[in-house]
């Protein structure tokens, strides 16, 4: 397993970003692969960055684990923070059948992170926000 | 994240290169912002755009809410994981893609 912490800011968007992609590519994951779970990492950790601190500013830690088992790789990312408990899959998803100019902009990240992974779970633990999500690459 | 907008009348077409994510959203929304007075066609070129995230779903919906009211938004060239993310979110119902 390896771990990212960070200042819980927008700007360390990147951060993240790059530490998992590196990991994804180190597994030799498909382009389409990174993309999808990087975009998944996005919508987390932004929420994380907006969200579980505000106005102040607190850490959010990264895990990474590669699961290999027959020859299936299983990526398993954990998000962590120790901000305002929120779960942010107890939100009823987003409409996604309304036309353009009824549908409003919120919930959407957290729902392409519920249907492009193959496991998302939400704890809370010793005071801890833990979101994990899983992704065979 | 690389724009290349070509204007030709009243249809604007931004060509996009690389990752419309939540640290390059503000730009598209701005080019866009800046150029959609009076146009009556806006194109979204995808073919050299490899990543979408919700930061840049934002600014397309609000583009396809604008262009509703004043012509059409055609969104173009779409690789197969932005095309899992607008089926994903249900913007493949309701944006024009060629």
């Amino acid at each position: 397993m390896k771990e990212v912490t960070v200042d819980a800011t927008l700007e360390n968007v990147d951060v993240i970003q790059g530490f998992i992609e590196e990991e994804l590519e180190n597994a030799e994951a498909s382009m389409k692969a990174i993309m999808t779970v990087s975009i998944a990492v996005e919508e987390i950790y932004v929420n994380i960055a907006h969200y579980a601190y505000t106005p102040e500013v607190g850490t959010a830690t990264v895990r990474y684990e590669l699961q290999e088992e027959s020859g299936v790789k299983r990526a398993i990312i954990q998000f962590i923070d120790s901000g305002t408990p929120y779960n942010p899959l107890a939100k009823e998803d987003a409409d996604t059948t309304l036309s353009a100019d009824e549908r409003s902009i919120g919930g959407l990240g957290i729902l392409m992170v519920k249907k492009s992974m193959d496991h998302v779970m939400y704890e809370f633990k010793d005071g801890q926000n833990i979101l994990t999500i899983e992704k065979e690459i | 994240m690389k724009l290349n907008t070509s204007v030709n009348g009243t249809e604007v077409i931004i060509e996009m290169e690389g990752r419309l994510d939540t640290t390059t959203s503000p730009a598209l929304e701005t080019e866009i912002n800046d150029k959609i007075a009076g146009i009556t066609s806006l194109v979204l070129d995808m073919e050299q755009l490899d990543y979408l995230s919700s930061a840049g779903l934002r600014v397309i919906l609000s583009a396809q809410k604008k262009m509703n009211r004043q012509g059409e938004m055609i969104v173009k060239n779409v690789n197969e994981v932005i095309m899992e993310v607008f089926e994903a979110t249900g913007f493949s119902d309701i944006l024009t893609i060629e």
